[in-house]
């Protein structure tokens, strides 16, 4: 589904701040397949999600989406296939529009059909409606409030619809619950299992949440100085203990795995 | 007083093109686009001299068009080759000078003694002293009631996100340069056809005619805005662009009847008023403040 050719991509070359972000990286990831991508600040997790949706070109190497080479195309066009959501719930909304007018901006990727100067019909509202229903958070009442006015947890859950309400071929969640308090943050993750299930998509997570990230989805990777140091499938990665992946982790990046924000308790 | 009324809704409702302009760039795409006071005089420049030589109408349609490029000019720096947003409304502004001078034959002013205007033509028809102020105000509500449209059309949705969200917008399939463009090049047409407008209503276009009108329209938006609480919704706040105009051409209208202050004092004026609309709502909320303050024993100074 998505391949990825040894890339590399250096941030702010031949000054003293440069940072090799990514280091001659490949990636092979199977249609259906849910990845989790465990490691420290810095490792290159985000950058290896920019480099995939397209906000910069890299330096080296190539990028396949269903076996088209999308190295060069630009991030606006990747994104008709490639649904993203970050940490912060206040980047994947637009504050100053409702929330009907929101989806109605997510739903464009559905394209073709409609024209440019269509506006939002009754029928969509109605799929608005049912999809916000879905929610379980009441804003299909609320569908002509301003998004600014909503929670953090909500505007997520937002976030999530709006990135999936056209199924996306691949989502990538880069920390997405990671800034909500805990009962938003278990909901948002509720929905997004329940989401990628039903429409059986392709998705990358970033989270620092270690049991989360070795219980959730097929597949993980651990990530070190912009390269993927371990890779478990769901097999082997049961059958280690987390101190065992700890040290194994270890071997692989030459360092411990920054404890400060890896969350290993329960 | 009938003629203070009429100047005011007058040039009220036919300013507020500039400031309904200004609504689409400043608070939609939040870009501050310097165009403004260049594209002002093209569109007089462009249907001036159209109608100098006997074409009011086209007139009108070429200043619209003119408008247009001008704003995708400005867009097209900003968005294709990297040019900071404010600098490159002020690069097309500097060019558009010597284009105005070009489009006026290398004249500063023209004006249209015994020329016929679209409001000479009207007043023929209808012959009422009213009429000037039929024709801005039937093509400003026309514009409002377009824009209102626009704005909720899937485009319109794409280009209020891309002033919204800049994060929402890279991780989305919206093409930020093509929207920046659409919202620039639409905005400068309004522009310009407030100044077609006044050109042929005052008979006359001068090179130096737009100084000063990206800042008046800031105000009558402003004003408008902090009156009618008008940026609760898009309809409020088109209807806020009106309200501006037609308090801030009152007080104009007034000096000018008056003389309180002398002419020359204009542009300071509109200044002290701009600054004045702008700080309105830090003012307001200080003042809550310091009564609370006074009421509730605080110490008020800091």
């Amino acid at each position: 589904m998505l391949k990825i050719e040894s890339i590399s991509k250096t941030f702010n070359p031949n000054t003293i701040n440069e940072k090799l972000a990514l280091n001659k990286l490949s990636l092979k990831v199977d249609t259906g397949d849910f990845i989790t991508i465990l490691g420290s600040n810095g490792a290159g997790k985000s950058t290896l999600f920019n480099a995939i949706s397209g906000n910069f070109f890299v330096d080296e190497g190539r990028v396949f989406i269903d076996n088209d080479n999308v190295t060069f195309v630009p991030d606006f066009k990747r994104a008709k296939y490639i649904g993203r959501l970050f940490q912060d719930p206040l980047k994947g909304t637009a504050p100053n529009m409702t929330i009907e007018e929101n989806l109605a901006l997510a739903f464009l990727r559905a394209g073709k059909t409609k024209s440019t100067f269509s506006k939002i019909s009754k029928n969509d509202e109605n799929i608005f409606y049912e999809k916000l229903k879905m929610l379980e958070m009441g804003l299909e009442e609320r569908m002509h409030t301003k998004v600014g006015a909503l929670s953090g947890g909500q505007r997520q859950a937002l976030s999530l619809l709006m990135a999936t309400i056209v199924p996306p071929k691949l989502l990538l969640l880069d920390e997405h619950t990671a800034a909500l308090d805990p009962q938003a943050a278990e909901k948002v993750m509720f929905l997004t299992k329940r989401i990628v299930e039903e429409n059986n998509t392709t998705c990358l997570m970033i989270t620092h949440h270690l049991k989360q990230g070795l219980h959730t989805g097929n597949r993980t990777l651990f990530m070190s100085d912009g390269k993927i140091i371990l890779d478990l499938n769901e097999e082997e990665r049961s059958k280690y203990t987390t101190n065992e992946l700890l040290e194994k982790f270890k071997e692989g990046a030459n360092k411990e795995l920054d404890n400060d924000r890896i969350i290993l308790s329960e | 007083m009938t003629y203070i009324i009429q100047t005011t809704l007058t040039l009220g409702f036919v300013y507020s093109l500039v400031a309904l302009a200004l609504f689409l760039s400043y608070r939609i795409l939040d870009i501050a686009d310097l165009t403004t006071d260049g594209c002002y005089v093209l569109g007089m420049a462009t249907s001036v001299t159209c109608a100098y030589y006997g074409h009011p109408f086209l007139g009108i349609l070429l200043a619209i068009i003119s408008g247009a490029m001008a704003g995708f000019t400005t867009a097209f720096l900003q968005t294709r080759l990297g040019v900071p947003s404010i600098l490159s409304g002020i690069v097309t502004n500097t060019g558009l000078y010597t284009i105005n001078l070009m489009i006026m034959g290398y004249s500063s002013n023209i004006a249209l003694l015994k020329k016929e205007t679209i409001f000479t033509i009207v007043k023929t028809i209808i012959n009422n002293s009213w009429s000037d102020f039929l024709i801005v105000m039937i093509i400003a509500i026309i514009c409002m009631l377009f824009m209102l449209w626009f704005l909720s059309t899937r485009l319109g949705l794409s280009i209020r996100a891309t002033g919204d969200n800049k994060d929402m917008i890279s991780a989305s399939s919206i093409n930020e340069k093509f929207t920046i463009t659409v919202g620039l090049s639409l905005a400068n047409c309004f522009t310009a056809l407030c100044g077609a407008l006044v050109g042929q209503m005052q008979k006359s276009a001068d090179i130096n005619a737009g100084t000063g009108i990206v800042v008046i329209g800031l105000a009558c938006l402003i004003i408008g805005e902090t009156v009618i609480n008008g940026r609760k919704s898009i309809k409020r706040n088109i209807f806020a662009v009106l309200v501006g105009n037609i308090i801030y051409r009152f007080i104009y209208a007034i000096i000018l009847q008056t003389r309180i202050f002398p002419i020359d004092f204009l542009k300071l004026v509109t200044a002290i008023l701009v600054a004045l609309a702008i700080a309105m709502p830090t003012l307001k909320a200080n003042f809550n403040i310091y009564l609370r303050a006074r009421k509730e024993g605080g110490n008020v100074k800091n």
